[in-house]
């Protein structure tokens, strides 16, 4: 049989799906081994132990200057962060996205503007919102808003505009009005698309979180892991950003099975 | 031809142009209130375009639709109801909910929504409807779920619930095998009769266009510029009243029929030449 044509079985997807996994567990292992037995002391390829150790100090240990569990803080600081931004773009994305998406008369106010606000390099704006509102949190989680809600609402937007023409001029013939064609019509058919849209952007968030928190922060995630640095202490840098990309997993694989449990509709079989 | 103090609808030399592409030209006639119109022709010949014109998503270039005397809206309204070939009926609510939007548009607030016992008296109805064209088994299911057939008559129902004046359908049936199809145009004559619509269909199918009509239209293109194919637009050729007790047999209503008009030069007689 043709190589194009060859399906693996279950148990063959699985064991080819997590191969790669063992594969750089090894090399990580190995090489980890062989530098530790010419420098005990080395800190670039920490010994599993030793992370061990680390993230048991970090996680279940209260901080001797702080007393705070600092694993646990900066989690809640960093989620808080994201959750608040993420929250904000979603909102701000979704009424701007349809509203420009299904009234032809907004999309001429806002398109133009919108495509110019998604090309502006969203990092290069820290500094301003720094000046502007601050090392507080509110700059932090401007960032988040600003580098994921264009992106959003022009998600949206086009998804809107994707939605047969029937169903509007159907809506109509049924006796709706404008506000009814967008609310009963459009948003519950845009709100799957929604979630798939937040799911896009969270990589994003993620990425503008972290730079806000290497630069001015107290605590997170992202603050740990740029303190830490100094020491190379790579016995908590690598679990941290294990533990990131645990959390930005979780997230996605949960979105997208609320996404399927709500909508049925939008997911046939 | 009606006389003009019975029609419900005057269609005064229309012209339809999309840019330099004519596609409707000198259209001048009358329908009744009650009747059964369906429309025939070749494809990209207008038919389709003068539904939009009826439904209010065109406006004509020149001359006017008039309804009961005045304009015809310039958007679509709930006097008109409507039934595409595909995206008629909203995916993301389920069959009953799909029925029952169609009156809650108009007694529900500004998000369309009912409430309490308004609400239960407008699934009722719904249901009750539901139930007439044969999908009271499905009351909860997807229209994805839905076969083709089950989908086309939710659409009609949806279409019909709030009881429009006219119903345009555009070739409703077109998708659906042959056996459903028969299903399907009883019961949009049942629903015709049954609701006193005033019923415009386009049709690829001429057998189910004598067999549902009351009078049948076919559009087609007396001019032409073989330099410029889009220098004139199609217009109503034939103009047939269908008997209704010999809709049965009607592929003969073409030959036979005393009373069809057979224009030698199509447009002298049904359609008024003005230009």
């Amino acid at each position: 049989m043709r190589f194009i044509n060859r399906r693996p079985t279950r148990a063959w997807r699985v064991l080819l799906g997590v191969l790669p996994f063992l594969l750089l567990a090894g090399i990580y292992l190995a090489a980890s081994k062989t530098r530790l037995e010419i420098n005990p002391n080395d800190k670039l390829l920490p010994a599993p132990a030793t992370m061990a150790t680390s993230m048991q100090r970090m996680a279940f240990e209260p901080n001797r200057r702080s007393g705070d569990y600092l694993l646990l803080t900066d989690t809640i600081g960093s989620l808080r962060r994201l959750g608040t931004g993420v929250a904000v773009a979603t909102v701000l994305g979704l009424v701007v996205g349809l509203a420009s998406g299904g009234l032809p008369t907004v999309a001429a106010g806002l398109a133009p503007l919108l495509t110019v606000l998604s090309l502006v390099p969203t990092l290069a704006l820290l500094p301003i919102l720094f000046i502007v509102f601050g090392l507080g949190e509110l700059s932090k989680v401007a960032l988040i808003v600003i580098g994921t809600a264009p992106f959003i609402a022009r998600e949206i937007q086009q998804r809107t505009r994707e939605i047969p023409i029937e169903q509007i001029v159907k809506a109509q013939t049924l006796g709706a009005n404008t506000l009814q064609t967008l609310c009963r019509v459009l948003l519950p058919q845009i709100l799957p698309r929604l979630i798939d849209a937040v799911r896009l952007s969270l990589g994003a968030a993620w990425l503008f979180l972290i730079a806000a928190e290497a630069i001015a922060s107290t605590d997170g995630l992202g603050y740990r892991v740029f303190l830490v640095r100094r020491y190379l202490a790579m016995d908590v840098i690598l679990p941290y950003v294990a533990w990131i990309t645990v959390l930005a997993y979780l997230f996605d694989s949960g979105l997208r099975a609320l996404n399927r449990r709500l909508f049925p509709w939008a997911n046939p079989a | 031809m009606n006389a003009p103090d019975t029609a419900m609808i005057a269609i005064d030399n229309l012209w339809m142009a999309f840019g330099e592409r004519q596609v409707l030209e000198r259209l001048q006639t009358t329908v009744a209130e009650r009747e059964f119109v369906t429309l025939v022709g070749a494809s990209g010949c207008g038919k389709s375009t003068f539904l939009k014109l009826l439904l209010g998503t065109e406006r004509p270039t020149r001359g006017a639709i008039r309804l009961d005397g005045r304009p015809i809206p310039a958007e679509p309204g709930p006097d008109r109801g409507i039934v595409f070939q595909a995206y008629s009926v909203f995916p993301h609510l389920s069959v009953l909910q799909n029925v029952a939007a169609a009156r809650e548009f108009r007694l529900g607030g500004p998000s369309g929504h009912l409430f309490g016992r308004a609400r239960r008296e407008v699934l009722d109805a719904a249901t009750e409807l539901l139930q007439r064209v044969g999908l009271g088994d499905a009351l909860q299911r997807y229209p994805h779920e839905l076969s083709g057939g089950m989908r086309q008559r939710l659409a009609i129902a949806q279409a019909v619930l709030d009881q429009p004046r006219i119903l345009l359908l555009d070739e409703p049936f077109g998708a659906l095998d042959p056996g459903i199809r028969a299903d399907m145009h009883a019961l949009m004559l049942d629903l015709w009769r049954e609701r006193a619509l005033t019923v415009f269909m386009v049709t690829h199918d001429l057998t189910e266009a004598f067999s549902l009509g009351t009078r049948l239209w076919v559009f087609d293109r007396v001019r032409h510029d073989p330099h410029q194919p889009d220098a004139y637009g199609a217009t109503i050729t034939y103009d047939l009243p269908i008997d209704a007790s010999r809709r049965s047999s009607g592929a003969q209503a073409t030959s036979g029929d005393p009373v069809a008009r057979h224009p030698a030069r199509p447009p002298s007689t049904t359609t008024g030449v003005t230009s």
